[in-house]
Protein backbone atom coordinates (compact mmCIF):
# COMPACT_ATOMS: atom_id res chain seq x y z
CA UNK A 1 0.00 0.00 0.00
CA UNK A 2 2.65 2.64 1.41
CA UNK A 3 4.64 2.28 -1.70
CA UNK A 4 1.76 3.05 -4.26
CA UNK A 5 0.80 5.78 -2.30
CA UNK A 6 0.98 9.28 -4.29
CA UNK A 7 2.93 12.10 -2.64
CA UNK A 8 -0.41 14.21 -1.97
CA UNK A 9 -2.17 11.56 -0.77
CA UNK A 10 0.41 11.00 1.97
CA UNK A 11 0.31 14.82 2.40
CA UNK A 12 -3.38 14.75 2.98
CA UNK A 13 -3.28 11.71 5.45
CA UNK A 14 -0.47 13.50 7.50
CA UNK A 15 -2.77 16.68 7.35
CA UNK A 16 -5.29 14.39 8.98
CA UNK A 17 -3.60 12.98 11.55
CA UNK A 18 -1.91 16.25 12.46
CA UNK A 19 -4.98 18.15 13.05
CA UNK A 20 -6.32 15.15 14.20
CA UNK A 21 -4.35 14.73 16.85
CA UNK A 22 -4.14 18.83 17.55
CA UNK A 23 -7.78 19.40 17.86
CA UNK A 24 -8.42 16.16 20.39
CA UNK A 25 -5.51 17.71 22.72
CA UNK A 26 -6.54 21.58 22.56
CA UNK A 27 -10.54 20.16 23.25
CA UNK A 28 -9.01 18.21 26.06
CA UNK A 29 -6.90 21.67 27.38
CA UNK A 30 -9.92 23.77 26.60
CA UNK A 31 -12.83 21.99 28.00
CA UNK A 32 -13.13 22.63 31.52
CA UNK A 33 -12.68 26.16 30.94
CA UNK A 34 -15.38 25.75 28.79
CA UNK A 35 -17.51 23.64 30.58
CA UNK A 36 -17.01 25.80 33.87
CA UNK A 37 -17.97 29.05 31.93
CA UNK A 38 -21.11 27.90 30.37
CA UNK A 39 -22.16 26.02 33.54
CA UNK A 40 -22.10 29.38 35.18
CA UNK A 41 -24.82 31.12 32.53
CA UNK A 42 -27.47 27.72 33.61
CA UNK A 43 -29.88 28.74 35.73
CA UNK A 44 -29.24 28.08 39.67
CA UNK A 45 -31.53 24.90 39.79
CA UNK A 46 -30.32 23.49 36.69
CA UNK A 47 -26.51 24.50 37.58
CA UNK A 48 -27.11 22.17 40.72
CA UNK A 49 -27.23 18.67 37.81
CA UNK A 50 -24.58 17.04 36.40
CA UNK A 51 -23.57 19.51 33.38
CA UNK A 52 -24.46 17.40 30.83
CA UNK A 53 -24.71 18.97 28.26
CA UNK A 54 -22.88 22.06 29.47
CA UNK A 55 -24.53 24.31 27.99
CA UNK A 56 -27.47 26.08 29.48
CA UNK A 57 -30.74 24.07 28.50
CA UNK A 58 -33.16 25.76 30.70
CA UNK A 59 -31.91 28.90 28.94
CA UNK A 60 -29.13 31.55 29.36
CA UNK A 61 -29.43 33.16 32.89
CA UNK A 62 -27.40 35.08 35.17
CA UNK A 63 -28.67 33.93 38.33
CA UNK A 64 -25.65 32.20 39.79
CA UNK A 65 -23.88 35.58 39.27
CA UNK A 66 -26.69 37.04 41.57
CA UNK A 67 -26.49 34.16 44.03
CA UNK A 68 -22.68 34.98 44.23
CA UNK A 69 -23.23 38.44 44.54
CA UNK A 70 -24.91 37.43 48.13
CA UNK A 71 -21.86 35.93 49.88
CA UNK A 72 -20.32 37.58 52.75
CA UNK A 73 -19.69 41.50 52.30
CA UNK A 74 -20.35 41.51 48.31
CA UNK A 75 -18.69 40.03 45.36
CA UNK A 76 -18.13 43.46 44.45
CA UNK A 77 -15.88 43.78 47.69
CA UNK A 78 -14.05 41.07 46.93
CA UNK A 79 -13.69 41.47 43.13
CA UNK A 80 -12.50 45.12 44.53
CA UNK A 81 -9.96 44.02 46.83
CA UNK A 82 -8.34 41.62 44.18
CA UNK A 83 -8.75 44.37 41.65
CA UNK A 84 -6.97 46.75 44.18
CA UNK A 85 -4.40 44.02 44.89
CA UNK A 86 -3.36 43.17 41.45
CA UNK A 87 -3.41 46.79 40.28
CA UNK A 88 -1.10 48.70 43.07
CA UNK A 89 1.30 45.01 42.83
CA UNK A 90 1.47 45.86 38.73
CA UNK A 91 2.39 49.63 39.25
CA UNK A 92 4.57 49.43 42.50
CA UNK A 93 6.21 46.26 40.89
CA UNK A 94 6.64 48.42 37.49
CA UNK A 95 8.11 51.49 39.10
CA UNK A 96 11.07 49.61 42.46
CA UNK A 97 12.31 47.56 38.94
CA UNK A 98 12.63 49.82 36.66
CA UNK A 99 14.31 51.57 39.18
CA UNK A 100 16.24 48.76 40.26
CA UNK A 101 16.83 47.25 36.36
CA UNK A 102 18.09 51.01 35.58
CA UNK A 103 20.47 51.08 38.91
CA UNK A 104 22.13 47.80 37.91
CA UNK A 105 22.51 48.65 34.39
CA UNK A 106 23.64 51.46 34.40
CA UNK A 107 25.84 52.54 37.65
CA UNK A 108 28.60 51.23 39.78
CA UNK A 109 28.37 51.25 43.43
CA UNK A 110 30.27 49.33 46.49
CA UNK A 111 29.07 45.71 46.58
CA UNK A 112 27.20 45.94 43.67
CA UNK A 113 27.00 42.33 42.28
CA UNK A 114 26.46 41.05 45.80
CA UNK A 115 23.22 43.24 45.91
CA UNK A 116 21.84 41.92 42.99
CA UNK A 117 22.95 38.25 43.66
CA UNK A 118 20.95 38.70 46.79
CA UNK A 119 17.66 40.38 45.08
CA UNK A 120 18.02 37.35 41.96
CA UNK A 121 18.50 34.35 44.58
CA UNK A 122 15.18 35.17 46.73
CA UNK A 123 13.73 33.21 44.04
CA UNK A 124 15.53 30.08 45.39
CA UNK A 125 14.08 30.47 48.71
CA UNK A 126 9.98 29.53 48.99
CA UNK A 127 7.84 32.21 50.42
CA UNK A 128 5.35 29.30 51.97
CA UNK A 129 8.46 29.00 54.54
CA UNK A 130 8.39 32.52 55.84
CA UNK A 131 4.45 32.95 56.42
CA UNK A 132 4.52 33.29 59.59
CA UNK A 133 7.89 35.94 59.95
CA UNK A 134 5.82 37.93 57.60
CA UNK A 135 2.47 37.70 59.74
CA UNK A 136 4.29 38.73 62.82
CA UNK A 137 6.24 41.92 60.65
CA UNK A 138 3.32 42.71 59.43
CA UNK A 139 1.55 42.68 62.60
CA UNK A 140 3.81 44.98 64.13
CA UNK A 141 3.63 47.72 61.15
CA UNK A 142 -0.04 47.69 61.50
CA UNK A 143 -0.56 46.40 58.13
CA UNK A 144 -1.65 42.62 59.08
CA UNK A 145 -5.05 42.54 56.98
CA UNK A 146 -4.70 45.40 54.99
CA UNK A 147 -4.37 44.99 51.28
CA UNK A 148 -1.43 47.22 51.68
CA UNK A 149 0.55 44.65 53.52
CA UNK A 150 -0.46 41.82 50.97
CA UNK A 151 0.62 44.05 48.10
CA UNK A 152 4.20 44.87 49.68
CA UNK A 153 4.50 41.29 50.20
CA UNK A 154 3.50 40.37 46.72
CA UNK A 155 5.68 43.38 44.97
CA UNK A 156 8.77 41.84 46.84
CA UNK A 157 8.22 38.08 46.01
CA UNK A 158 8.09 39.63 42.25
CA UNK A 159 11.22 41.16 42.87
CA UNK A 160 13.85 38.76 41.51
CA UNK A 161 11.85 37.82 37.81
CA UNK A 162 10.88 41.58 37.27
CA UNK A 163 14.85 43.24 38.39
CA UNK A 164 15.97 40.62 36.04
CA UNK A 165 13.58 41.24 33.75
CA UNK A 166 14.34 44.88 33.76
CA UNK A 167 18.04 45.13 33.54
CA UNK A 168 18.26 42.66 31.04
CA UNK A 169 16.12 45.17 29.07
CA UNK A 170 18.00 48.03 30.16
CA UNK A 171 21.15 46.21 29.56
CA UNK A 172 20.17 45.96 25.91
CA UNK A 173 19.77 49.58 25.19
CA UNK A 174 22.99 51.25 23.73
CA UNK A 175 24.70 53.76 26.01
CA UNK A 176 25.33 56.34 23.53
CA UNK A 177 21.40 57.02 23.90
CA UNK A 178 21.84 58.28 26.91
CA UNK A 179 25.29 59.88 26.92
CA UNK A 180 23.52 62.31 24.04
CA UNK A 181 20.75 63.42 26.26
CA UNK A 182 22.94 63.88 29.47
CA UNK A 183 25.12 65.61 27.44
CA UNK A 184 22.42 68.10 26.31
CA UNK A 185 22.10 68.64 29.96
CA UNK A 186 19.01 66.28 31.07
CA UNK A 187 18.78 65.36 34.69
CA UNK A 188 19.13 61.71 35.17
CA UNK A 189 15.07 61.15 35.89
CA UNK A 190 14.41 62.33 32.80
CA UNK A 191 16.88 60.58 31.10
CA UNK A 192 15.25 57.99 32.20
CA UNK A 193 11.51 58.89 32.21
CA UNK A 194 10.97 60.57 28.57
CA UNK A 195 14.63 58.50 27.05
CA UNK A 196 14.93 55.11 28.20
CA UNK A 197 11.64 54.26 29.46
CA UNK A 198 10.10 54.05 26.17
CA UNK A 199 12.60 51.72 25.09
CA UNK A 200 12.27 49.26 27.67
CA UNK A 201 8.37 49.21 27.18
CA UNK A 202 8.35 45.60 26.31
CA UNK A 203 9.77 44.85 29.41
CA UNK A 204 7.56 46.87 31.25
CA UNK A 205 4.77 45.00 29.96
CA UNK A 206 6.34 41.60 30.64
CA UNK A 207 7.16 42.76 34.16
CA UNK A 208 3.35 43.95 34.34
CA UNK A 209 1.23 40.90 33.09
CA UNK A 210 3.62 38.24 35.42
CA UNK A 211 2.40 40.85 38.41
CA UNK A 212 -1.12 40.99 37.58
CA UNK A 213 -1.12 36.93 37.21
CA UNK A 214 0.93 36.60 40.19
CA UNK A 215 -1.39 38.49 42.31
CA UNK A 216 -5.02 37.74 40.89
CA UNK A 217 -4.19 34.22 41.18
CA UNK A 218 -2.17 34.22 45.03
CA UNK A 219 -3.67 32.01 47.23
CA UNK A 220 -1.74 30.90 50.05
CA UNK A 221 -0.45 33.88 51.42
CA UNK A 222 -3.59 35.63 51.07
CA UNK A 223 -5.43 33.28 53.12
CA UNK A 224 -2.95 33.67 55.99
CA UNK A 225 -2.29 37.35 55.87
CA UNK A 226 -5.81 38.76 55.33
CA UNK A 227 -7.91 37.62 58.45
CA UNK A 228 -10.84 39.48 58.08
CA UNK A 229 -13.30 38.13 55.72
CA UNK A 230 -14.20 41.72 54.36
CA UNK A 231 -10.39 41.74 52.59
CA UNK A 232 -10.36 38.92 51.26
CA UNK A 233 -9.57 38.42 47.60
CA UNK A 234 -11.20 36.12 45.43
CA UNK A 235 -9.61 33.08 45.79
CA UNK A 236 -9.51 33.29 49.02
CA UNK A 237 -13.76 33.72 49.31
CA UNK A 238 -13.99 31.21 47.05
CA UNK A 239 -11.95 28.70 48.91
CA UNK A 240 -14.28 29.76 51.52
CA UNK A 241 -17.51 29.09 50.08
CA UNK A 242 -15.95 25.72 48.85
CA UNK A 243 -15.42 24.51 52.07
CA UNK A 244 -19.33 25.13 52.90
CA UNK A 245 -18.27 28.27 55.10
CA UNK A 246 -21.68 30.05 53.99
CA UNK A 247 -23.75 27.33 53.91
CA UNK A 248 -24.51 24.63 51.19
CA UNK A 249 -22.12 24.61 48.59
CA UNK A 250 -23.86 26.22 45.52
CA UNK A 251 -21.87 25.03 42.77
CA UNK A 252 -23.47 27.35 40.37
CA UNK A 253 -22.23 29.97 42.16
CA UNK A 254 -18.79 28.73 42.16
CA UNK A 255 -18.74 28.58 38.80
CA UNK A 256 -19.59 32.09 38.12
CA UNK A 257 -16.99 33.09 40.82
CA UNK A 258 -14.44 31.00 38.45
CA UNK A 259 -15.51 32.76 35.62
CA UNK A 260 -15.32 35.64 37.11
CA UNK A 261 -11.62 34.73 37.92
CA UNK A 262 -10.11 33.19 35.10
CA UNK A 263 -11.64 36.31 33.02
CA UNK A 264 -9.20 38.22 33.19
CA UNK A 265 -5.96 35.91 32.75
CA UNK A 266 -7.54 34.30 29.72
CA UNK A 267 -8.15 37.93 28.58
CA UNK A 268 -4.94 39.58 29.31
CA UNK A 269 -2.85 36.65 28.24
CA UNK A 270 -4.31 36.82 24.59
CA UNK A 271 -3.98 40.23 24.28
CA UNK A 272 0.08 40.52 25.77
CA UNK A 273 1.17 36.85 24.73
CA UNK A 274 3.83 37.75 23.13
CA UNK A 275 5.43 39.77 26.60
CA UNK A 276 4.05 36.92 28.64
CA UNK A 277 6.07 33.47 26.57
CA UNK A 278 8.92 36.36 26.33
CA UNK A 279 9.11 36.36 30.06
CA UNK A 280 8.90 32.40 30.80
CA UNK A 281 11.60 32.27 27.69
CA UNK A 282 13.86 34.60 29.19
CA UNK A 283 14.50 31.95 32.48
CA UNK A 284 14.83 29.17 30.14
CA UNK A 285 17.65 30.90 27.81
CA UNK A 286 19.30 32.31 29.93
CA UNK B 1 32.25 44.01 37.02
CA UNK B 2 34.09 45.97 39.46
CA UNK B 3 35.03 49.58 39.33
CA UNK B 4 37.62 50.84 36.56
CA UNK B 5 40.76 51.30 37.89
CA UNK B 6 41.87 54.96 39.19
CA UNK B 7 44.64 55.96 38.03
CA UNK B 8 46.52 57.94 40.91
CA UNK B 9 48.04 60.82 40.03
CA UNK B 10 45.51 62.44 37.37
CA UNK B 11 45.18 66.29 38.34
CA UNK B 12 41.46 66.50 38.46
CA UNK B 13 41.35 63.60 40.75
CA UNK B 14 39.31 65.02 43.59
CA UNK B 15 36.59 66.39 41.54
CA UNK B 16 36.33 63.44 39.34
CA UNK B 17 36.00 61.31 42.66
CA UNK B 18 33.20 63.34 44.05
CA UNK B 19 31.58 63.43 40.94
CA UNK B 20 32.05 59.62 41.13
CA UNK B 21 31.16 59.13 44.37
CA UNK B 22 27.90 61.06 43.53
CA UNK B 23 27.00 58.99 40.58
CA UNK B 24 27.41 55.64 42.99
CA UNK B 25 24.76 57.31 45.13
CA UNK B 26 22.53 58.22 42.74
CA UNK B 27 23.23 54.15 41.73
CA UNK B 28 22.30 53.49 45.37
CA UNK B 29 19.29 55.44 45.70
CA UNK B 30 17.90 54.00 42.15
CA UNK B 31 18.13 50.35 43.70
CA UNK B 32 17.20 51.05 47.15
CA UNK B 33 13.33 50.37 47.26
CA UNK B 34 14.18 47.12 45.77
CA UNK B 35 16.58 46.39 48.60
CA UNK B 36 14.49 47.90 51.51
CA UNK B 37 12.00 45.28 50.43
CA UNK B 38 13.68 42.28 50.21
CA UNK B 39 15.52 43.26 53.12
CA UNK B 40 12.62 43.76 54.73
CA UNK B 41 9.80 41.11 53.37
CA UNK B 42 12.35 38.12 52.61
CA UNK B 43 15.68 38.93 54.35
CA UNK B 44 14.56 39.63 57.86
CA UNK B 45 11.77 37.03 57.61
CA UNK B 46 14.26 34.51 56.99
CA UNK B 47 16.32 35.24 59.64
CA UNK B 48 13.49 35.41 62.57
CA UNK B 49 11.82 32.21 60.63
CA UNK B 50 15.40 30.22 62.14
CA UNK B 51 15.31 32.28 65.38
CA UNK B 52 11.05 31.17 65.93
CA UNK B 53 11.85 27.79 65.17
CA UNK B 54 14.21 27.77 68.24
CA UNK B 55 11.92 28.74 70.53
CA UNK B 56 8.21 27.60 71.72
CA UNK B 57 6.21 30.62 70.05
CA UNK B 58 2.95 30.65 71.03
CA UNK B 59 0.25 33.61 68.77
CA UNK B 60 -0.16 35.46 72.42
CA UNK B 61 2.26 35.30 75.27
CA UNK B 62 5.55 35.07 75.80
CA UNK B 63 8.03 32.84 73.57
CA UNK B 64 10.52 30.74 75.49
CA UNK B 65 13.70 29.63 74.14
CA UNK B 66 13.82 26.11 73.68
CA UNK B 67 17.09 25.91 71.80
CA UNK B 68 16.47 22.66 69.13
CA UNK B 69 13.24 21.26 70.80
CA UNK B 70 11.07 21.67 67.74
CA UNK B 71 13.54 20.04 65.53
CA UNK B 72 13.82 16.92 68.13
CA UNK B 73 9.92 17.14 68.32
CA UNK B 74 9.72 17.13 64.33
CA UNK B 75 11.76 13.39 64.48
CA UNK B 76 8.75 11.93 66.53
CA UNK B 77 5.83 13.59 64.05
CA UNK B 78 4.58 10.68 62.39
CA UNK B 79 2.22 13.08 60.71
CA UNK B 80 4.94 15.34 59.40
CA UNK B 81 6.80 12.39 58.33
CA UNK B 82 3.62 10.93 56.33
CA UNK B 83 3.44 14.70 54.52
CA UNK B 84 6.87 14.86 53.47
CA UNK B 85 6.59 11.09 52.00
CA UNK B 86 3.86 11.96 50.66
CA UNK B 87 4.71 15.25 49.18
CA UNK B 88 7.89 13.26 47.22
CA UNK B 89 5.55 11.07 45.93
CA UNK B 90 2.91 13.12 44.42
CA UNK B 91 6.41 15.05 43.42
CA UNK B 92 7.94 12.02 41.09
CA UNK B 93 4.09 11.04 39.71
CA UNK B 94 3.17 14.77 38.74
CA UNK B 95 6.28 15.13 37.11
CA UNK B 96 6.97 12.58 35.03
CA UNK B 97 3.61 12.69 34.11
CA UNK B 98 3.76 16.28 33.19
CA UNK B 99 6.80 15.07 31.05
CA UNK B 100 5.31 12.45 29.46
CA UNK B 101 2.16 15.30 28.11
CA UNK B 102 4.43 18.03 27.78
CA UNK B 103 7.19 17.01 25.87
CA UNK B 104 5.18 15.15 22.35
CA UNK B 105 3.03 18.49 22.86
CA UNK B 106 6.73 20.75 22.26
CA UNK B 107 7.31 17.96 19.78
CA UNK B 108 4.01 18.25 18.46
CA UNK B 109 4.19 22.34 18.03
CA UNK B 110 7.80 22.73 17.09
CA UNK B 111 7.63 22.86 13.58
CA UNK B 112 5.17 25.66 12.12
CA UNK B 113 2.59 24.46 10.26
CA UNK B 114 -1.25 26.07 9.97
CA UNK B 115 -2.82 26.43 12.92
CA UNK B 116 -0.24 25.35 15.22
CA UNK B 117 0.09 28.74 16.69
CA UNK B 118 -3.62 27.99 17.63
CA UNK B 119 -3.05 24.57 19.57
CA UNK B 120 -0.05 26.20 21.08
CA UNK B 121 -2.43 28.89 22.77
CA UNK B 122 -5.34 25.85 23.80
CA UNK B 123 -2.31 24.16 25.22
CA UNK B 124 -0.94 26.71 27.12
CA UNK B 125 -4.51 28.77 28.19
CA UNK B 126 -4.65 26.77 31.79
CA UNK B 127 -1.11 27.92 32.81
CA UNK B 128 -2.34 31.08 33.01
CA UNK B 129 -5.57 30.73 35.09
CA UNK B 130 -4.91 30.46 38.72
CA UNK B 131 -4.18 26.66 40.82
CA UNK B 132 -7.01 28.32 43.28
CA UNK B 133 -9.56 29.23 39.77
CA UNK B 134 -8.34 25.63 38.57
CA UNK B 135 -8.63 23.72 41.67
CA UNK B 136 -12.15 25.13 42.29
CA UNK B 137 -13.04 24.33 38.77
CA UNK B 138 -12.07 20.42 39.50
CA UNK B 139 -13.27 20.26 42.90
CA UNK B 140 -16.84 20.48 41.36
CA UNK B 141 -15.91 18.29 37.99
CA UNK B 142 -14.99 15.72 41.02
CA UNK B 143 -17.93 16.41 42.99
CA UNK B 144 -20.65 13.42 43.19
CA UNK B 145 -23.56 14.78 42.71
CA UNK B 146 -23.19 18.04 40.68
CA UNK B 147 -19.87 17.11 38.74
CA UNK B 148 -19.43 15.72 35.66
CA UNK B 149 -16.80 12.74 36.09
CA UNK B 150 -19.14 9.93 38.10
CA UNK B 151 -22.31 11.07 37.09
CA UNK B 152 -21.16 10.83 33.10
CA UNK B 153 -19.67 7.29 34.09
CA UNK B 154 -22.72 6.34 35.73
CA UNK B 155 -24.90 7.58 32.74
CA UNK B 156 -22.54 5.77 30.35
CA UNK B 157 -22.91 2.40 32.77
CA UNK B 158 -19.57 2.33 33.53
CA UNK B 159 -20.07 1.82 37.06
CA UNK B 160 -23.19 0.72 38.95
CA UNK B 161 -23.36 3.76 40.68
CA UNK B 162 -22.57 7.59 41.11
CA UNK B 163 -19.32 6.95 42.87
CA UNK B 164 -17.56 9.73 45.36
CA UNK B 165 -14.36 10.08 43.73
CA UNK B 166 -12.78 12.22 46.81
CA UNK B 167 -13.62 9.37 49.12
CA UNK B 168 -10.62 7.24 48.23
CA UNK B 169 -7.07 8.19 48.40
CA UNK B 170 -6.37 6.74 44.99
CA UNK B 171 -9.06 7.90 43.30
CA UNK B 172 -8.45 11.92 45.08
CA UNK B 173 -4.62 11.32 44.12
CA UNK B 174 -4.93 9.89 40.36
CA UNK B 175 -7.89 13.16 39.56
CA UNK B 176 -5.13 16.01 41.51
CA UNK B 177 -2.75 14.48 38.61
CA UNK B 178 -4.43 14.85 35.84
CA UNK B 179 -5.68 18.15 37.04
CA UNK B 180 -1.98 19.18 37.77
CA UNK B 181 -1.12 17.63 33.95
CA UNK B 182 -3.75 20.17 32.38
CA UNK B 183 -3.02 22.61 34.02
CA UNK B 184 1.17 22.64 34.34
CA UNK B 185 1.43 20.54 30.75
CA UNK B 186 2.10 24.01 28.55
CA UNK B 187 4.20 25.37 30.57
CA UNK B 188 6.43 22.57 30.46
CA UNK B 189 6.08 22.31 26.88
CA UNK B 190 6.77 26.16 26.47
CA UNK B 191 10.50 25.42 28.47
CA UNK B 192 11.08 22.55 26.15
CA UNK B 193 10.30 24.38 22.97
CA UNK B 194 12.83 26.90 23.62
CA UNK B 195 15.19 23.45 23.87
CA UNK B 196 14.10 22.39 21.07
CA UNK B 197 14.30 25.42 18.78
CA UNK B 198 17.65 25.78 20.49
CA UNK B 199 18.86 22.56 17.92
CA UNK B 200 20.45 23.87 15.09
CA UNK B 201 18.46 22.12 11.81
CA UNK B 202 21.82 21.30 10.06
CA UNK B 203 22.61 18.91 12.65
CA UNK B 204 19.40 17.10 12.32
CA UNK B 205 19.71 17.07 8.54
CA UNK B 206 23.18 15.77 8.46
CA UNK B 207 21.80 12.76 10.91
CA UNK B 208 18.80 12.42 8.62
CA UNK B 209 21.29 11.74 5.76
CA UNK B 210 23.54 9.68 7.64
CA UNK B 211 20.21 7.32 7.54
CA UNK B 212 19.60 7.74 11.17
CA UNK B 213 15.61 6.94 12.15
CA UNK B 214 13.30 9.50 13.58
CA UNK B 215 13.88 7.57 16.86
CA UNK B 216 17.21 7.80 16.68
CA UNK B 217 17.73 11.09 15.89
CA UNK B 218 15.41 11.67 19.14
CA UNK B 219 17.37 9.83 21.65
CA UNK B 220 20.82 10.42 20.18
CA UNK B 221 20.47 13.77 19.40
CA UNK B 222 17.63 15.99 20.59
CA UNK B 223 17.38 14.77 24.07
CA UNK B 224 20.94 15.26 24.59
CA UNK B 225 21.32 18.62 23.38
CA UNK B 226 18.40 19.75 25.25
CA UNK B 227 20.21 18.38 28.68
CA UNK B 228 20.26 22.17 29.94
CA UNK B 229 15.82 22.17 29.10
CA UNK B 230 14.81 19.33 30.28
CA UNK B 231 17.01 19.80 33.51
CA UNK B 232 15.69 23.39 33.99
CA UNK B 233 12.25 22.29 33.47
CA UNK B 234 12.19 19.26 35.49
CA UNK B 235 13.72 21.24 38.72
CA UNK B 236 11.07 24.48 38.04
CA UNK B 237 8.63 21.12 38.16
CA UNK B 238 10.10 19.41 40.98
CA UNK B 239 10.30 22.70 43.31
CA UNK B 240 6.66 23.63 42.41
CA UNK B 241 5.55 20.06 43.30
CA UNK B 242 7.15 20.12 46.53
CA UNK B 243 5.76 23.19 47.51
CA UNK B 244 2.38 21.83 46.42
CA UNK B 245 -1.10 23.51 48.50
CA UNK B 246 -3.81 24.72 46.72
CA UNK B 247 -5.09 22.13 45.12
CA UNK B 248 -4.61 19.58 48.19
CA UNK B 249 -6.25 22.07 50.32
CA UNK B 250 -9.16 23.48 48.01
CA UNK B 251 -9.94 19.72 46.39
CA UNK B 252 -9.50 17.57 48.81
CA UNK B 253 -8.99 19.33 51.85
CA UNK B 254 -5.99 17.23 52.82
CA UNK B 255 -8.43 13.92 53.10
CA UNK B 256 -9.67 11.14 53.40
CA UNK B 257 -8.18 10.92 56.18
CA UNK B 258 -5.87 13.24 56.32
CA UNK B 259 -4.09 11.29 53.62
CA UNK B 260 -3.27 14.57 51.00
CA UNK B 261 -1.50 16.67 53.00
CA UNK B 262 1.50 18.01 52.11
CA UNK B 263 4.09 19.42 53.16
CA UNK B 264 3.21 22.99 52.99
CA UNK B 265 -0.50 22.17 54.06
CA UNK B 266 1.44 20.83 57.44
CA UNK B 267 3.30 23.43 57.94
CA UNK B 268 0.00 26.17 57.26
CA UNK B 269 -1.87 23.64 59.67
CA UNK B 270 0.29 23.79 62.76
CA UNK B 271 1.14 27.60 62.48
CA UNK B 272 -2.37 29.19 61.29
CA UNK B 273 -4.51 26.17 62.36
CA UNK B 274 -2.92 25.08 66.16
CA UNK B 275 -0.79 27.68 66.23
CA UNK B 276 2.56 26.90 66.93
CA UNK B 277 4.43 28.81 65.71
CA UNK B 278 7.83 27.92 67.20
CA UNK B 279 7.74 24.33 65.32
CA UNK B 280 5.83 25.48 62.46
CA UNK B 281 8.90 27.81 61.79
CA UNK B 282 11.13 24.75 62.59
CA UNK B 283 9.11 22.57 59.47
CA UNK B 284 9.73 25.33 57.18
CA UNK B 285 13.08 25.17 57.87
CA UNK B 286 13.23 21.55 57.11
CA UNK B 287 11.39 22.02 53.68
CA UNK B 288 13.39 25.19 52.64
CA UNK B 289 16.48 23.16 53.28
CA UNK B 290 15.41 20.52 51.09
CA UNK B 291 14.35 23.21 48.49
CA UNK B 292 17.64 24.87 48.44
CA UNK B 293 19.39 21.51 48.20
CA UNK B 294 17.18 21.55 44.99
CA UNK B 295 18.46 24.14 44.16
CA UNK B 296 21.47 24.01 44.01
CA UNK B 297 21.73 20.91 42.49
CA UNK B 298 19.51 22.71 39.78
CA UNK B 299 22.72 25.56 39.07
CA UNK B 300 25.28 22.31 39.09
CA UNK B 301 23.12 20.88 36.44
CA UNK B 302 22.98 23.84 34.47
CA UNK B 303 26.30 25.23 34.67
CA UNK B 304 27.98 21.47 33.52
CA UNK B 305 29.98 22.05 30.73
CA UNK B 306 28.64 18.94 28.59
CA UNK B 307 25.26 21.44 28.77
CA UNK B 308 24.42 22.95 25.33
Amino acid sequence: MARTRTAPTRRLLQGVRYHGFGATAAILFLAPLAWSVLVSFKPSVEARQPPLPPWPVGGFSVQNYDNLAQYGAGIWTYAGNSLAVSAATVVASVLVSLLAGYGFSRFQFPLKNVLFVLIISTVMIPFQSILTPLFLILTKLGLQNTLTGIVLVYVTLQLPFSTFMMRNAFDAVPKEIEEAARADGASVFAVLYRIMLPLVLPGVATVAIFAFLASWNEFLAALILLTDQKKYTLPVLMAAVRSGQFGTIDWGAVQSGVTLMMAPCLALFLLLQRYYIRGLTAGAVK
Amino acid sequence: MTDTPQLPDRPPRRLRTARQRRKQLVGLLFVAPALCLVLLFFVIPLGMAFWMSLHNWPLLGKPRFIWFGNYSRLFGDAQFWSSLRFTVYYTLIVTVAIFSVAFPLALFVEKARPLTKLYRTAFFLPVVVGFGSASLLWAWLLDVDSGLFSPAAYWLGLTAQKINLLADFDTTFWSIIIMVVWKTAGFNMIILLTGLQGISTEVQEAARMDGASPWQRFRRITLPLMRRTIALALILSVAGSMLAFDQFYIIADGGPQNSTITAVYWIFSQSFMSFHLGYGAALSMVLLAILVVISVVQLRLLRSPEGM
